[in-house]
């Protein structure tokens, strides 16, 4: 049992460790030439611009759900007229950042991984090392910058769609005010405490998915049941960690 | 799709979109300040400031001139409240400073109430007069209080009459 437990970590550690090392390999190629600006831009279009729609209608959904929640909550206090505050604290701290990894994950990770994944099992990788390319360079280094660049970009906009949801709902339909809508929330927002932090939050999540997806792809059993499992336990341990991370950089930092 | 002008428009797009919502989010919502911290520092001395946190608006008139820059305890156990108003504001030496709330269970901010003087505060100034936050619970508690002396000044009436 406690033998199980200790091969257990002990297998753990080394999974973080081949992680790290994956990490330093991509870090270590990311400035040598060339730059690869192609690809990078060809993954750019896949993780950012194909995420476009799915990100926009959740962003509206959510914002449109906290509006209508959080006024029914808050006209109880006689306090709707704080509902700016509410929404766009609520979307710019924590939904948007969070929610986007998540659905990013589904949605352009899962994506990378299979690719991955079913180049190795396709044997295209090995054909790139024969001809002296090496795959971390050529494969995953777009890839995984791609993620990171995407991740904040995508956030953003979920951020402003949900404003827009919330603001559609707490003016359109409850009858607030709109310039105490937007009165409440420019208020209540500031920059470092809550916008700097958001854009923290999303770059470090787009790091985290960009490194699991490639990283998974990239160790995956070259078989269709190992690309498959690759795909699931990216989808899985991304979206687990990227949970487990938001409440560690809100607990360590306070955003 | 490799490098077609049409993925490429899109990209740019949603590069421009994306950037678009940030810039948003940082200046417009987060009121990130590009311009610099160049306003007119003056601070003002409180007996009690009840809530009033850095940061919230100061305001004349209902327009807002500045904002709280720092709140500390002064050597007299008064509040000091630093305030950062507007470089162009031209604010007269005997005006007064009042915390009020906005609503009755609102955020409080500063009502600055400019005075009649021809001579204008210059940078690290003090605004004299000032007019400290109202706490509730002691307006709730003189309230109380005065309702139990009158009830026991007159023993004879019915309780019904009391409030």
């Amino acid at each position: 049992m406690i033998s199980r437990l200790g091969r257990w970590a002990g297998g753990v550690l080394e999974e973080l460790g081949r992680v790290a090392v994956f990490a330093g390999r991509i870090v270590t190629v990311t400035f040598r030439p060339p730059l690869r600006a192609r690809e990078f831009l060809d993954e750019l279009f896949k993780a950012g611009v194909l995420s476009l729609l799915i990100i926009c209608v959740s962003g509206l959904a959510v914002g449109m759900v906290l509006g209508l929640q959080g006024y029914n909550t808050l006209v109880r206090f006689g306090a709707a007229n704080s509902l700016g505050a509410v929404v766009g604290l609520s979307l710019i701290r924590e939904m948007g950042p969070v929610l986007t990894a998540l659905l990013v994950t589904g949605r352009a990770g899962s994506a990378i991984t299979a690719e991955i994944g079913a180049m190795k099992a396709t044997e295209q990788l090995d054909g790139l090392r024969m001809m002296a390319v090496d795959p971390i360079d050529y494969v995953i280094r777009p890839k995984a910058w791609a993620m990171l660049v995407a991740m904040p970009l995508l956030s953003a906009m979920f951020i402003v769609t949900g404003i827009v949801g919330g603001y559609f709902v707490g003016v359109g339909l409850m009858g607030i005010d709109g310039g105490t809508f937007v009165s409440s929330l420019q208020n209540a927002v500031d920059f470092h405490d809550d916008v700097a932090g958001s854009i923290l939050k999303s770059v470090i999540f787009g790091t985290l998915v960009g490194l699991i997806s490639t990283y998974r792809g990239y160790t995956a059993t070259p078989t269709s049941a190992g690309v498959s499992a690759a795909t699931t336990s990216t989808v899985v341990l991304a979206s687990v960690l990227v949970l487990i991370f938001d409440y560690f950089i809100t607990a360590l930092w306070g955003v | 799709m490799e490098g077609s002008p049409t993925r490429d428009f899109f990209l740019g797009l949603f590069v421009l979109a994306g950037l678009m919502a940030l810039a948003y989010m940082s200046f417009s919502i987060g009121g990130l300040q590009y311009k610099g911290t160049g306003g007119l520092a003056v601070f003002a001395t409180f007996d009690q400031i009840a809530g009033l946190k850095p940061k919230a608006p100061v305001e004349i008139a209902g327009v807002k001139v500045g904002l709280v820059k720092s709140i500390r305890l002064d050597d007299t156990y008064r509040a000091r409240v630093d305030l950062d108003l507007d470089k162009e504001l031209k604010l007269p030496v005997d005006s007064s400073a009042a915390i009020v709330t906005a609503g009755i269970l609102g955020d409080r901010y500063i009502q600055l109430t400019p005075g009649a003087e021809e001579t204008y505060l210059k940078a690290g100034e003090q605004i004299s007069y000032t007019e400290s936050a109202l706490v509730m619970e002691r307006l709730i508690g003189k309230f109380l209080v005065n309702v139990q002396d009158k009830s026991q000044s007159k023993t004879e009436q019915p309780k019904a009459d009391n409030p």
